[in-house]
């Protein structure tokens, strides 16, 4: 689909100043603390890493993250999975309806097999048909839509509450939980002592923003929220550790090498669809759960930030978690109270950041992308100064501003599953 | 000839078919009367202002199909053409109300600025993979939601008509020199009657001539060839001298160019609009992917999918009155664009291995007749790819 550029060659590999990857993983973590806690000193917006900031960011990127997820799983298994958008419109629409009928539970369950009935779908077109699978996507996005419309002049027109466009509001609100001591939560009925608020309040450079990123991942975490993060974890052992996890990837790599080993690709394309469509559902239920109803267009191309996510973390669970905690963030701040201040924060981070950049790859030898960098800089800089206060519709445009650049500068060295995308059937080579 | 043509219609009568059934158990399972309700809509043909409606309707959408087509012919997925047309429609719309010119210069002084705002929003996209090799789905549905906020903001802060009270967003309207007139004084000659207020909006000959540029650039042409040769096996295309990196700029350029056009019919023809505001339609990109899957990337199919687009469109507007929702015509449009798809690669299938065996046999009798032909690998990207 795209023209890929020249392999890199292993021995021009880059300079590293630290070698072992855990400790330079911790490294660029605290950096990042770092530029984010300057840029809050400097631009004196406390909001920019307060625990609410974070609270909001992790509710935003939980559904972000489930399509990335429920990319990855059709990706491994060897489908390219467009219509993950549409996958997610269709987890909204039953999301909503059960949520409305049966309670928040049954909103995560009904988003689930809305999910799974356009994946089996689009399976039944890309693995049994052999079509396309771009094609194949691009049809489903286009055609859930049209069956969410459909659905909901059924069942929410002339309802108390209901209407064409959304749902009559879910029936019961998911709960949620605060961890004890750390975030102040409750223990047997007694309030424990909120640590990490104590520390978020003092301002200290560092201290208050990790407190406050720790205390925003620990606060008033909704069910559904801490299921997605579950997932993560049971989706990464079920193909890393299990038999069958090896012959879903196997799918994808390599489906002749599996077929002559017995291993049936086309009931591997369709399991791997339907956790993926699964998942993607789920993504929808979020979105309900935290709107509390089905909303038309209430997807707005989490989908595709979700497969964003997935390229982004080089089809890899904890490369997808992390890119979706980045997007999250930046869309959890445009729900924040003076978003455009915060955006303008966000640009000094941004600023200092590339400067860093810039330092390393000058370390590293290549000038030329240092000047570049240095160069990006210096009009974020500028636009960080010259800018009052964007308005609402820049605001909008910043979680899709940030997954691009971020796509831009990570989508270097990145290895998709060897095979995926082609249709596949038996006594092919 | 005739054989071609049935071979060509064969499997969208299938996808209509299939269509036909599933929207009938949509109906059947809410508790409405198929039966009725398509006949319903079947009496939409019923004067010259509903099919002049179809017509006009149907030619915007003709474009969008033909912008995303010219992506899919090199396998690239131009999915973000909505906001490359929203943006091109703000500042075409803008800059020709603020210019004067004369009549022609200036239609064409639009036009110019629609296809430079357009392909330059669908470049970024190719620069972006050519040099950082970003996926072109996620740039283009990135730059996307960008075009869209930008158009706002663009709408709100700095294009907007002032001297209009302000009140409503929307940029002035075109002056007499940049519209086109309605074309109903040539069907007229021709013999046809029109009730007043019906008229055939004047961009229609520029959407033909779209078309036929499109079919002899890319099937009759070096240029063309090269293109499909990229899309297909872009190693292939580079053995042969040919650079796919340009390739992929200049493609997604013509695409978004062409996007950029969306917008104009309604600027330059249609009375209600002639200006970009609030009422214009934002989704047509969209629906322009489904076109070009229809019509397979082929002018003729796009125009043909267009009108079949347009008539449902129209023909739902009937059923609101007899109790049946409108929405099933999108359970129509979306069951006939899937069952397409897959009619399409079955029938793709079926006749490369009717080519394949009949290759087989004509080897045969000079070779060794033991000779088995390879298995179609089918990679789904045959000479009509990507469909």
């Amino acid at each position: 689909m795209s023209v890929t550029t020249d392999a890199q060659d292993v021995s021009t590999a880059p300079r590293r100043l630290i070698q072992s990857t855990p400790v330079r993983f911790m490294a660029i973590a605290a950096i990042g603390v770092a530029v984010m806690s300057i840029a809050r000193i400097l631009s004196d917006n406390d909001d920019l890493t307060s625990s609410g900031t974070f609270g909001v960011a992790l509710r935003t990127a939980a559904p972000i993250a489930l399509a990335g997820l429920s990319g990855l799983v059709a990706e491994r298994s060897g489908t390219i999975n467009i219509g993950i958008e549409g996958m997610m419109v269709m987890g909204t629409i039953f999301a909503g309806w059960w949520g409305w009928q049966f309670g928040p539970w049954m909103a995560i369950v009904g988003g689930m097999v809305g999910g799974m009935l356009a994946a089996l779908l689009m399976s039944l077109a890309t693995t049994t048909f052999g079509v396309n699978h771009i094609v194949a996507g691009v049809a489903i996005n286009l055609i859930a839509p049209g069956v969410a419309r459909f659905m909901a002049s059924e069942l929410f027109v002339g309802v108390q509450g209901g209407s064409v466009t959304s749902s009559p509001g879910n029936s019961g609100r998911m709960g949620s939980f605060t961890v004890p001591f750390l975030s102040g939560g409750d223990l047997f009925g007694w309030q424990t002592p909120d640590i990490l608020g104590w520390f978020e309040d003092t301002g200290w450079f560092f201290v208050a923003d990790l407190a406050g990123f720790t205390k925003g991942m620990t606060t008033a975490v909704t069910w559904d929220v801490v299921l997605t993060i579950g997932l993560f974890f049971a989706i990464a052992y079920l193909l890393w550790h299990t038999p069958l996890g090896l012959r879903l990837r196997f799918s994808g790599e390599r489906p002749s090498a599996a077929d002559s080993l017995g291993v049936s690709v086309h009931t591997m394309r369709y399991l791997g669809m339907t956790i993926s469509g699964a998942l993607a559902g789920m993504g929808g239920a979020v979105l309900v759960l935290f709107a509390n109803r089905y909303q038309e267009n209430q997807v707005a191309g989490r989908g595709f930030l979700g497969l964003a996510t997935m390229i982004f973390g080089n089809w890899m669970p904890a490369g997808t978690a992390a890119g979706a905690g980045l997007f999250g963030y930046a869309q959890g701040i445009t729900l924040r109270t003076n978003p455009g201040d915060l955006v303008r924060a966000l640009l000094l981070a941004a600023a200092i950041g590339l400067v860093l950049t810039a330092f390393l790859m000058a370390y590293r030898r290549s000038f030329a992308g240092a000047g570049t960098i240095l160069t990006f800089s210096l009009v974020t800089f500028w636009a960080y100064f010259a800018v009052e206060s964007p308005n609402n519709q820049l605001v909008f445009v910043t979680p899709y501003v940030v997954t691009l650049i971020a796509v831009s500068v990570g989508a270097q060295r990145l290895r998709p599953p060897a095979e995926e995308g082609i249709p596949w059937f038996k006594g092919m080579q | 000839m005739i054989e071609r043509i049935w071979r060509a219609s064969l499997a969208p009568l299938i996808a209509a078919a299939v269509a036909i059934v599933v929207s009938s158990i949509a109906l059947l399972i809410s508790g409405n009367n198929p039966v009725e309700a398509f006949s319903e809509m079947w009496k939409t043909i019923d004067s010259t202002q509903s099919v002049v409606i179809i017509i006009n309707t149907s030619v915007p959408l003709y474009i969008s199909g033909v912008a995303v087509a010219i992506g899919f012919k090199m396998n690239l997925f131009n999915i973000g053409s909505n906001g490359q047309y929203i943006l091109a429609a703000l500042i075409a719309g803008w800059a020709g109300a603020e210019v004067s010119l004369p009549p022609v210069l200036h239609v064409a002084f639009v036009f110019l600025v629609a296809i430079l705002v357009g392909g330059s929003w669908a470049l970024i996209a190719g620069i972006l993979n050519v040099t950082r090799n970003v996926n072109v789905v996620v740039s283009t549905i990135m730059l996307n939601y960008i075009g869209i906020g930008l158009t706002a903001f663009l709408l709100s802060e700095v294009m907007r008509d002032e001297e209009n009270g302000g009140l409503v967003a929307q940029t002035k309207v075109m002056p007499e020199s940049a519209q086109l007139p309605a074309l109903n004084p040539v069907f007229e000659f021709f013999g046809f009657n029109f009730a007043p207020g019906v008229e055939i909006y004047g961009f229609l000959p520029f959407a033909i001539l779209l078309g036929v540029l499109y079919y002899i650039l890319l099937n009759r042409s070096l240029f063309g060839y090269e293109l499909r040769l990229s899309g297909m096996n872009a190693d292939a295309a580079l053995s042969a001298g040919v650079n796919p990196k340009r390739m992929v700029l200049i493609t997604l350029f013509m695409s978004g160019a062409v996007a950029g056009m969306i917008g104009l019919p309604f600027l330059l023809a249609d009375p209600n609009f002639l200006k970009y505001g609030d009422a214009f339609p934002t989704q047509l990109g969209f629906t322009g992917l489904g076109l070009a899957l229809l019509g397979r990337n082929n002018p003729v199919g796009i125009a043909a999918a267009a009108v079949v687009w347009a008539t449902i469109e129209r023909a739902t507007q009937r059923l609101g009155p007899i109790g049946v929702p409108p929405e099933i015509g999108r359970i129509l449009q979306g069951s006939f664009l899937l069952a397409a798809v897959i009619a399409y690669e079955v029938v793709r299938r079926r006749n490369d291995a009717a080519a394949a065996a009949a290759a087989a046999a004509a080897t045969s009798e000079r070779a060794d007749s033991s000779y088995e032909p390879p298995p179609n690998r089918g990679t789904g990207q045959g000479a009509e790819a990507p469909v």
